[in-house]
Order: C-alpha cells, then sequence, then structure tokens
C-alpha cells in the first residue's frame, strides 16, 4: 500500500514498512546518512546522521529507525536536525586521516559528500584530531584496512555475513579503540573471499581495498 | 488453575513448608548457643571466613557447644565482619557485635559463651529491645530503615532453602498460582511498582505487554549485570536471599506466560553465581520450579546466564545481543524487548531489586505497598552508599526521605568531621549535586528533575577535599572504555569530552573548554543510541552546573580548590614549625625528594616531589609543618644547599 507523507513541504508517496530515510531518498531528498543499508532486518542506526524531526516528537530521531506512515509530517533541515549532524561529521572527521588527495575514494567519498551538504570544513576547528598508531593494516590476506579512515559504520561486516553466512570482518575492542579487525584471520584457504569484494565497494570511505598483489 | 489444581498445590506446599518448619525448629529450640556470621562478599572480604574460623577452633579449645549459622549480608558494611550472637542461657538478649576479629572471636567463646559476661566494651546494640543493653533500634541506621526487599537479607542462610520458606518463603508463589495471571499483574499494577534498574517503567505495564502477545513462547530475565563504580546491591541481595529474587522471577513467569526464564549475572559475582546456581537447584529439587511446579500444570526452567564483563551488557538490548552469541552492542529501541527480545520472542526484563520486591507486594497487597513511598514513586529505594560516610552499606529507604536524612541521620553524616561537599546518584550515568539540594526527596522524579538520576542505587557521598572535575574525570573514563564503540557520539564524542577534562586536571585548560564540555555534552546526549551514551554527560552537566566556579579555578588560575588534582598541587615545609633535626618526613619520601636545610630543617625539591603525599601524614601532629597548596607556585622559595660530594662507600 503506497501512503502519502509530508517531508520539507513536499507530498512524498512511499511504500508501507519502508523507511522514512529511505523514503526520502527515494524521492530525490538527500539526507546524509553512512550506516544505512536497505535490506537490513533490524537498522544499525550507529552513524547518528540520518536525523530528521517528526511532527508531534519533540527530538530529532534517526530517520533510518522509523517506518512511514501516513500523513506524517517531516523536517529534514531544522536548526537541530543540523546542529546534531555537523557535531556527528565533525567528530567523525577529528578521528579521520584527512589526506584525501592520497585516497582512492577521494571524489566518491560519503564523508566529503556531507561535509559539502552541510557546509562542514573537513579540518575540525574546535576539536583536537586523535588518530590512531595502525595507519594501515596489512594482516589479511586480500585486504587492506585503513584504521584511521574507517567510520566504524558496519556496512562491510553486514554484507560480508550475508553473502558468506559469517562475516570475515567485525568489531574488535571497546570504547574509542573500537576498530574493524578480521581477528587475524590470515589462512588463505579458510578465506571465503574468493573474488569477492563487496565489503571494499560498501565502504562509504575507502577505508577497505582490495590487495593489488591478489 | 482448576480448583483441584489449587487444592494440590496447597497439600504440596505444605508438606514442604512443615518439613521447613522442622528444620527451624530443630535449630532454633536446640539448648545451645547461636552464632551468626555475615557471609556475603562484603564480609568475606573484611575477614569472615577468618572470624568464622576462630569461632569454630575456638568452641573446640573451650569445650563449648554452639550452632554457627552463616547468613548474607545485614547491610552494615562499615561494620563488617558482623556478628550476632544468641546466647539465651545468659540471659541477655541476641547481641550485635561489629569488626569481629579473629581474636575478638576467641575471646567472646571464651568469655561470653564459657563466661557469660558479654564483653559490654564490643557490644554494638542487642537485636531486640531489653532492659539491659541499648537496643541498635535506638541508632536511626537501624530504625530509620524500611526493609521490604532486604527483610530477610543477614537473617536467613542463603544456601539453605528451608531457612527462606521457614520465614514464609515461596508462600507468595502459592498464592500467585491459585489466582489468574491477570489478577497478579493488576496486583502489581496496582502497587505501582518501577522498575528499580534505574529507569522506573511501571512493572505491571511491561508484564501487561507481555502477557498480551498470546502466540509465542516468552522468556523472563532478570538483570543482574550491575555495572555501576561501587554499587553492589543485586550482588547483595543474590548472596543474602537468592531465593525471594526466584520466587519473584516465577511470579512474574507465571503472570506473563512464559516458560523460560534467565538470570543474568555478571561473572565478577563467584559467589552470587554460585548461590542463585545453587537455589535453582533446590527449588528444583522441593518442585518449587521446573516441570509442574507444585504439581501444578506451570512450568519454568531458569538458567543461569554470566555476563562477560562488558558494562553495556546491562543495557537491555546489548545484554539480549550477548546472550544470543553477539558483541554486546545495544540495538535501536523500538523494538523493545518486550516485543521482540531474545531470539526474537517477546522478553520481560527486570532488575534483582524489581523482582524481589513482588513477592512482599503479593504477600501484603498493592494497597500495603502504595501506603509506603511517594505517590508516584511507591515502594522502597536501596542504596549502596560509599564514599566519605561514616556508615557506608546498603539502606533500604522508603522513596521520599530526603537526602539529608539518609546521608546525615542514617549514614551518620560525613567522616572525619569534614564538610559535606557533593552527592553522586545514579552511577556513572547521574549526576553531582551540591548541599543546595539535600533536602530534596529522594524518588524517580525529583531526582531527575535535580539533573541525577535514580539509577539502580549507586550513591558516592563526596567531602570536601574532592575536586569536582577530576570526579567527572573519572566517571568519563570510565563510560568512555565502556561504551560499545557502535555509535559516533558515544564512542568518539564521550573521548573528546574524557581529553578535556584530563587536560583541565592538568592544568592545560583553555579559554572556551567549558563552553565545548557543554555544547558537546548536549549533542552526546540528544544523539546517541542507547542509555549509556544519553546519560553520560551527566557528570560533566551537573558538575559544571553546579560547580562552575571549580572550573574556572582550573582553567583561569591553574588552581584546584580542593587540592586533589597533582599537577595542580605542591607541598612544602613550614620552617616556622618544621622542627629542627626531625626526620620524619625524609625517611618516608619514596623519590628521596626530601632535603635537609641549612639549619637543618626541611625543604622539598620541587623537580623530584611526586605529589603522593606521604610527609603530610608522617610529619607528627605536634609540629604539623606540611603545608598543602594549589596553584604550585605559591609554595615559597627555600634553597637547598649544595649536594655534599657522597664518599665511596664500598
Amino acid at each position: 500500500m503506497m501512503l502519502k507523507l509530508r517531508v520539507d513541504n513536499q507530498e512524498i508517496e512511499a511504500r508501507e514498512g519502508k523507511t522514512l530515510l529511505q523514503a526520502c531518498l527515494d524521492n530525490q531528498i538527500y539526507v546524509p546518512n553512512l550506516c544505512y543499508l536497505e535490506d537490513m532486518e533490524s537498522p544499525s542506526a550507529s552513524c547518528r546522521m540520518c536525523f530528521v524531526e517528526i511532527e508531534g516528537t519533540p527530538q530529532p530521531v534517526p530517520s533510518c529507525t522509523v517506518q512511514v506512515k501516513n500523513d506524517m509530517v517531516v523536517k529534514t533541515d531544522t536548526p537541530a536536525v543540523r546542529q546534531l549532524q555537523r557535531t556527528a561529521l565533525r567528530l567523525l572527521l577529528s578521528v579521520h586521516d584527512v589526506d584525501c588527495k592520497n585516497c582512492h575514494a577521494n571524489k566518491k567519498c560519503e564523508l566529503q559528500n556531507i561535509a559539502k551538504f552541510l557546509k562542514v570544513g573537513l579540518k575540525p576547528k574546535r576539536l583536537e584530531r586523535y588518530l590512531k598508531e595502525t595507519l594501515i593494516d596489512e594482516t589479511h590476506p586480500f585486504l587492506i584496512h585503513y584504521p584511521n579512515r574507517c567510520v566504524l559504520c558496519g556496512k562491510c561486516v553486514h554484507i560480508c555475513r550475508g553473502k558468506h553466512g559469517e562475516s570475515v570482518l567485525t568489531f574488535a575492542r571497546r570504547g574509542f579503540d573500537t576498530i574493524i579487525s578480521t581477528y587475524s584471520a590470515t589462512d588463505e584457504s579458510s578465506l571465503t573471499c574468493g573474488d569477492c569484494d563487496t565489503c571494499v565497494k560498501a565502504c562509504p570511505v575507502g577505508a577497505l581495498a582490495v590487495k593489488e598483489s591478489s | 488453575m482448576s480448583p483441584d489444581n489449587r487444592k494440590n498445590i496447597d497439600i504440596k506446599f505444605n508438606a514442604i513448608r512443615k518439613e521447613a518448619e522442622k528444620h527451624r525448629n530443630e535449630f532454633r529450640d536446640a539448648p545451645v548457643p547461636k552464632i551468626h556470621i555475615g557471609m556475603a562478599t562484603c564480609g568475606i572480604a573484611s575477614g569472615a571466613l577468618e572470624t568464622q574460623k576462630a569461632f569454630k577452633e575456638a568452641l573446640v579449645e573451650n569445650d563449648i557447644e554452639a550452632r554457627i549459622h552463616t547468613v548474607g549480608c545485614f547491610g552494615h558494611c562499615y561494620a563488617e565482619p558482623v556478628v550476632i550472637i544468641d546466647h539465651p542461657d545468659s540471659g541477655f538478649p541476641p547481641i550485635f557485635y561489629h569488626e569481629v576479629t579473629p581474636g575478638k572471636a576467641k575471646m567472646l567463646v571464651k568469655l561470653f559463651l564459657g563466661g557469660g559476661d558479654p564483653r559490654f566494651e564490643h557490644v554494638y546494640g542487642a537485636t531486640e529491645e531489653n532492659d539491659m543493653i541499648p537496643s541498635v533500634t535506638d541508632f536511626s541506621r537501624f530504625n530509620q530503615e524500611k526493609r521490604i526487599v532486604m527483610e530477610k537479607c543477614g537473617r536467613i542462610d542463603p544456601e539453605d532453602i528451608y531457612d527462606y520458606i521457614a520465614a514464609d518463603g515461596y508462600s507468595t508463589l502459592v498464592k500467585a498460582l491459585k489466582l489468574d495471571p491477570e489478577e497478579v499483574i493488576k496486583e502489581v499494577t496496582h502497587s505501582g511498582l518501577r522498575g528499580r534498574g534505574g529507569a522506573g517503567f511501571p512493572t505491571g505495564r511491561k508484564w501487561n505487554l507481555a502477557k498480551s502477545v498470546t502466540d509465542q513462547e516468552k522468556i523472563v530475565i532478570c538483570n543482574a549485570d550491575e555495572g555501576d563504580p561501587g554499587a553492589y546491591m543485586d550482588r547483595t541481595i543474590l548472596e543474602s536471599n537468592p531465593h525471594q529474587v526466584l520466587e519473584g522471577i516465577a511470579i512474574c513467569a507465571y503472570a506473563v506466560g512464559a516458560h523460560k526464564a534467565m538470570v543474568y549475572v555478571r561473572s565478577e559475582y563467584p559467589l552470587a553465581v554460585k548461590l542463585v546456581t545453587d537455589a535453582i537447584q533446590q527449588a528444583e529439587k522441593l518442585g518449587l520450579l521446573g516441570k509442574g511446579i507444585l504439581d501444578s500444570t506451570f512450568d519454568l526452567k531458569i538458567d543461569v546466564f554470566q555476563g562477560s564483563g562488558a558494562f553495556v551488557c546491562g543495557e537491555e538490548t546489548a545484554l539480549i545481543r550477548s546472550i544470543e552469541g553477539y558483541r554486546g552492542m545495544p540495538q535501536h529501541r523500538p523494538p523493545y524487548p518486550v516485543q521482540k527480545g531474545l531470539w526474537n520472542k517477546p522478553t520481560v526484563i527486570n532488575n534483582v531489586k524489581t523482582l524481589a520486591s513482588v513477592p512482599p507486594i503479593l504477600d501484603h497487597g498493592a494497597t500495603w505497598y502504595r501506603s509506603i513511598g511517594t505517590q508516584n514513586s511507591p515502594g522502597t529505594a536501596i542504596f549502596s552508599i560509599v564514599g566519605n560516610v561514616v556508615h557506608a552499606g546498603l539502606v533500604e529507604i522508603p522513596m521520599g526521605v530526603s537526602l539529608r536524612t539518609l546521608i546525615f541521620d542514617i549514614c551518620g553524616g560525613i567522616q572525619n568531621n569534614k564538610k559535606f561537599k557533593a552527592v553522586q546518584i545514579g552511577g556513572p550515568s547521574g549526576g553531582c549535586l551540591n548541599e543546595d539540594f539535600l533536602d530534596t526527596p529522594i524518588d524517580f522524579d525529583s531526582l531527575t528533575e535535580a539533573g541525577a538520576m535514580m539509577g539502580s542505587g549507586g550513591m558516592v557521598v563526596m567531602d570536601e577535599d574532592t575536586c569536582m572535575v577530576e570526579v567527572a574525570r573519572y566517571f568519563l573514563d570510565f563510560t568512555q572504555k565502556e561504551s560499545c564503540g557502535k555509535c559516533t557520539f558515544c564512542r568518539i564524542g564521550t573521548y573528546h569530552l574524557l581529553k578535556i577534562l584530563e587536560r583541565l586536571t592538568k592544568g592545560e585548560g583553555l579559554e572556551g573548554d567549558l563552553e565545548l564540555l557543554e555544547t558537546l555534552s548536549q549533542d552526546i546526549k540528544a544523539g546517541s543510541l542507547c542509555g549509556l551514551g544519553k546519560t553520560a554527560p551527566n557528570p560533566v552537566l551537573t558538575s559544571l552546573k553546579y560547580f562552575r566556579d571549580e572550573y574556572e579555578a582550573h582553567i583561569k588560575e591553574k588552581r584546584c580548590p580542593a587540592l586533589m588534582c597533582r599537577p595542580l598541587t605542591a607541598f612544602y615545609f613550614d620552617l616556622e614549625l618544621c622542627a629542627r633535626g626531625c626526620d620524619a618526613c625524609a625517611t618516608c619520601c619514596p623519590v628521596d625528594a626530601v632535603f635537609t636545610t641549612s639549619n637543618r630543617k626541611k625543604g622539598v625539591d620541587q623537580e623530584l616531589c611526586v605529589k603522593c603525599g606521604e610527609c603530610l601524614v608522617a610529619c607528627p601532629p605536634e609540629y604539623d609543618a606540611v603545608r598543602k597548596v594549589s596553584p604550585p607556585d605559591l609554595v615559597p622559595y627555600i634553597e637547598k644547599p649544595p649536594e655534599k660530594e657522597k664518599k665511596d662507600v664500598k
């Protein structure tokens, strides 16, 4: 069943069961997002980017966690929404190795897109920059991981698990030290990777790359 | 249940109860003295095992017959090891002894049990009113408490199910089984019981939501993943009276229609894990749990699941993920666990204290429960009060008692006659309140309004020597390390907060840091995914609000008003007071920072000093010459004589 809702004073239609974020994106209303994948059973909601305000809800909510309803009135561009999005982006950039010209994701990078959209500079002004010691993790036989580019959206983990039943990549450690890790899965014969580069393609920021030798 | 079924339940339970009473009477009527020893983790940590051993040895040595009865925690942790000696032949009532060391134990066996002299100088009080010795109920620590959940804690042996049954245990499960599940939920709803894990969600409503799902298997989980620093309410209850929690779980499961339940307890609580596991086995053996409980048609299997040490797993969605075998990361709510929980089944998750409140509520009725506490927060609150307070420990009070009564009357005020400075309620998610809030009533809504929160019951009392910037840094260090790392605000935002606070405590604060702390905190609160991130900035926000001048002193004057932040303090010796030739400070300095001046007094080499404060302790009180100051440049210059050439000593 198609439902009708109002987003930014524009009438849009969306199929019942869709997330509000998906409905916006399908109707060319851009809402910044990093961790959202349409096929997820429950949204990760971890990047905290896709905030919108819904009439009747006091605070901004991540639009990936909301299902469309008839007559919903939504605003994607309020000061409170932008404040949260800009802070989230600045936090991500404060731990990001901004070296765009040497990054293979340059010009296709979601962080660049969002920064441009939100009019936020890539160098965070007020926040200190904290980078991890490991610049490049090459322990995996097929993949290269750049911890200081990773935004920990978890798309690679989810997509790998979806395709191969279990994920080669997973989260490790806690708090600020959380990283994407292969848990030293270095035995080529036991890895399901083969020619698969789904995780690399899913990465929104160029934190994963296929090793050239493989 | 059918009438026949109900009759069977009574017949079966009465037989068990008779057996329990037989056990109790045999113990009670034995014509020998009884020694009750508090043997929960707090007691054991204070040496209760050694005390128990000493009692046993002394009884043999003096050839005295007595019964040793190990019980749980009385809640009087400041007094551990706690022993109650009941020696009717002496003519005295049962007597409460505190801090019973092995030496004291041997002495009491010889002189009290052997000679009938209770040694008045060691008596804390009698446990009942009498004409001979003051009763403990004369103390407000005893008489202002209202024990509902902890009523049996410290009175019964947690390892003996008969002890609990003889004290009316499991009788409310019997009562519940004879009611319709709807009636049980109605009673709990009427009681106004709110979740004691911290959020205060109405328990009856949660149960009703679970009950309304009819086509699926349901699960009940008891959340005992207590992780707040300094909080140990759930541990103590599980260690002192596990059966009351199990009874609460069974009633809940019966009410919502679940046949599977779990106790999620952290593995750092080995004694609680053991006691709960044993308790389940005992209850199953007697037919109080398991298949066909008390010959009724109700089955319930309770399992124990050990958490692996992540604080965030106390959050219900992360708790569920961890049982399912995934990394303990919270999920977005809704769906709430009661709609879609463990293995996608409707799951009721209640805190230990919530479930342990259920048997007394069903026993005495919802109206009785409502008469305790306040309109919107009925019942009692259990706090583990720690910090600079005289009578630290576990306290159960009616909701609505003021912080002042709790801290100053019940817990005896601040140690060493120091001034009260702040109280931190609700653990790392809570807030620091100053003395303006001492008359705030303790209930869910008043504390939230003040900027703190009820939380699960952790309360840290701080005196004037505590630096609030350092306290905020401590809690942020904790939450940052315990963040699961999933969402941006919590993972990176709290790290920035921590780094700024670290800077402040080192005297490296910058103009604008406070504003940055504030805006960042607000955004983390509004933007985080789960309760951990949403509440992590609370210690920063409340301390900034109520102790702002202290933050400003750290930035503008590089001064720590409480003299706590080491980089901002320094020691020196007042040469007017320093005694010539005295070496007390020099001998204890671990880094040889104390030097002797030309007139044989002492000075501190500020380059070498690590600010441990040992000299302050060592300086004899008649001189009291050590001064601690902040900022460090207040230290007067004291000339260090040139070092004499050391002769080679071989």
